[in-house]
């Protein structure tokens, strides 16, 4: 199912960049990668980000129209999607041997600039290279050369993107991520894996049944998951490479909300073979089985917080939904969530400072943001049909399942509620994202 | 001739009539005339095929109690309602007396909400009818609480109606 990135801009004009983008995305993705195009793309600009945008010039790679990928297509459209860059139009083509002029390109109002070549090799590689420049400080801030075999040339624009990100943010890039998410066509579902961008879709299972809950392990090889393949819900891991499943968590009851601890070796779980649903630690291997919540009513959603000292996870011991951690060795639970009544779906971001969250008001069910340094609370979506919230590995994004035009539609928002993304499919319903680790 | 022939017969017959009518119509003792030469019931159809069932499953019947499968619950409740009490004690009656049967309680909520959490509020309806058969003496083994949450509808659609038909546990036998 190929998937479109659509930006979801505030203001009228704004929208009409994001036609154009996604226009240019279009070429890009039937090969048809036109000179033209990219300029269109250039004058892509996000409203609302404020005065924290890096202006950036990316010059054309000379040797990049020979390859199956235009390298800096892929690069713009990522920096661009991010929200933190202003890119420079410019028509040059500057290799990575090029002398730069620093002066004409600071007049030009680029902070930095990014230069390259793509050669092919003799055995069919794709020899990359690219420097990045601070016209500012008249310095090299990095250089990267890359052997990419054809195939893996988005892959290698997306390390470049995510390289530049990093140098002048100091945050690591996350367009080398993947996500994975299921997909509801007729009666087929599917889990999905694509790159942070929604392109290079890839199937991971297909099922006449509902998958829900996917989790990427901290490795990023597999994925667990929710499958009602057998009439009910049950918990596998699934290893992407091998497609080798193991059966985690097959009980008397539901088995469900797979959540991998930061070793990798263990999954919080929920499960009903004691009665109501109840929060489960068991080894990945399915042994080990050891209950962590006790209560009579439901607790589930469990999520380990990066650093391992708590799970999250939702329940109704106070009557409506709220959130609350404990220890992974059990304990007391301590409520986390107090505004609203409804309050589900806790995800912790990787620095351990914030909680997302899915929280019911008026009857919305919208995406929040509460800073567990100071109680603040944010909604950061305008949606009313959010949920499963995933944060990027890097904390500054977070994706959610939304609806849009009565199909299910994943959303990518800024943590700090300013830059705003859309995916979409063009048949059925996608819903369930997980986004996956940085991967070496 | 052929006129004689004609009254002649219409005559017989009222003679015949005329004797029938000395027979009281009341009366019990009358001889009937049985024409079946089978022995058969009195005036059945003597081509009709009636069925008999060996072991008859009362589970099938189409007409019956137990072939109502479904438990519908109120927005936000998870109890089973009285006017489906029959409805539970008829399959506990029935499991009761078949030890070798098993059921799978399958709980559903309404779209409304997230995935899990709705799982698990599904698992309360289905857990509802569980316990309420385990209470009618049907034996653990016998019977199995899973949800759906919101995953596999039964009525499509954003409104009360669909929401309401969607409020629901199924007994499935296995």
């Amino acid at each position: 199912m190929k998937m479109r990135m659509i930006n979801n801009s505030r203001t009228a004009l704004n929208a009409q960049h994001g036609f154009r983008r996604l226009s240019s995305i279009a070429l890009t993705v039937m090969g048809i990668a036109a000179a033209s195009a990219a300029h269109a793309e250039l004058r892509f600009e996000i409203s609302g980000v404020g005065a924290s945008q890096i202006p950036v010039a990316i010059a054309a790679f000379p040797g990049e129209e020979g390859a199956p990928q235009q390298i800096t297509s892929i690069v713009k459209a990522d920096l661009a999607r991010s929200g933190v860059f202003k890119l420079i139009d410019n028509s040059d083509s500057l290799s990575d041997a090029s002398a730069i002029n620093y002066g004409d390109w600071k007049n030009r109002g680029a902070n930095a600039l990014a230069v390259g070549s793509v050669q092919r090799l003799a055995d069919g590689r794709f020899d990359v290279r690219y420097r990045l420049f601070d016209t500012i400080k008249a310095a090299q801030l990095s250089a990267l050369s890359f052997g990419s075999q054809p195939q893996l040339m988005r892959l290698t624009a997306h390390k470049i993107a995510d390289d530049i990100y990093e140098k002048l943010t100091g945050i690591p890039g996350i367009f080398s991520t993947r996500i994975a998410y299921v997909t509801r066509s007729g009666k087929e579902y599917r889990l999905e894996v694509a790159d942070a961008d929604g392109e290079g879709v890839q199937v991971a299972l297909r099922s006449n049944e509902p998958i829900i809950s996917p989790s990427w392990s901290p490795d990023g090889g597999k994925v667990a998951y929710v499958s009602f393949e057998a009439k009910k819900p049950v918990i596998y891991i699934q290893n992407l490479v091998t497609r080798q499943r193991t059966l985690v968590a097959n009980f008397k009851g539901s088995n469900s909300a797979p959540a991998w601890a930061p070793d990798g070796q263990r999954l919080a779980v929920a499960l009903t073979r004691d009665g109501l649903t109840q929060v489960y630690v068991i080894n990945a291997d399915g042994s080990g089985l050891r209950r962590l919540t006790n209560t009579a009513g439901i607790d589930t959603e469990p999520r380990f917080s990066p650093d391992g000292n708590y799970v999250y996870f939702t329940s109704d011991r106070s009557g409506g939904p709220q959130i609350y951690k404990v220890s992974p060795n059990g304990g007391d639970a301590q409520r986390v969530t107090f505004s609203g009544s409804y309050n589900i779906s806790p995800r912790i971001s990787p620095d351990g400072k914030t909680l997302a969250y899915i929280s019911r008001r008026d009857g919305k069910f919208q995406l929040y943001a509460l800073d567990l340094t100071n109680g603040q609370e944010q909604r950061l979506s305008d949606t009313v049909k959010d949920e499963s919230p995933s944060f990027s590995p890097n904390g500054k994004y977070i994706m959610y399942a939304t609806e849009s035009g009565r199909r299910g539609s994943l959303a990518i928002v800024s943590t700090d509620g300013r830059i705003k993304q859309r995916l979409t499919t063009q048949i059925g319903d996608v819903r369930e994202p997980t986004w996956g680790p940085f991967m070496k | 001739m052929r006129t004689f022939s004609s009254f002649a017969i219409v005559l017989s017959a009222a003679v015949l009539l005329a004797a029938c009518s000395s027979t009281k119509l009341d009366d019990k003792n009358a001889p009937v005339e049985n024409r079946a030469g089978t022995g058969a019931t009195t005036g059945a159809d003597p081509r009709a095929v009636n069925t008999v069932n060996t072991g008859s499953d009362p589970l099938n019947d189409p007409q019956g109690i137990l072939s109502k499968r479904s438990i519908y619950f109120d927005y936000d409740s998870y109890t089973v309602k009285d006017e489906f009490r029959p409805v539970v004690e008829a399959h506990a009656k029935y499991l009761n007396s078949h030890k070798d049967r098993k059921v799978i309680i399958q709980g559903n909520t309404d779209d409304r909400g997230g995935t899990e959490y709705n799982l698990a509020l599904g698992q309360k309806r289905a857990e509802a009818v569980r316990k309420a058969l385990v209470l009618l003496g049907v034996s653990d083994a016998q019977v199995e609480a899973v949800s759906f949450g919101k995953e596999k509808p039964k009525a499509l659609g954003s409104d009360e109606a669909a929401w309401a038909e969607n409020r629901r546990s199924d007994i499935a036998y296995q």
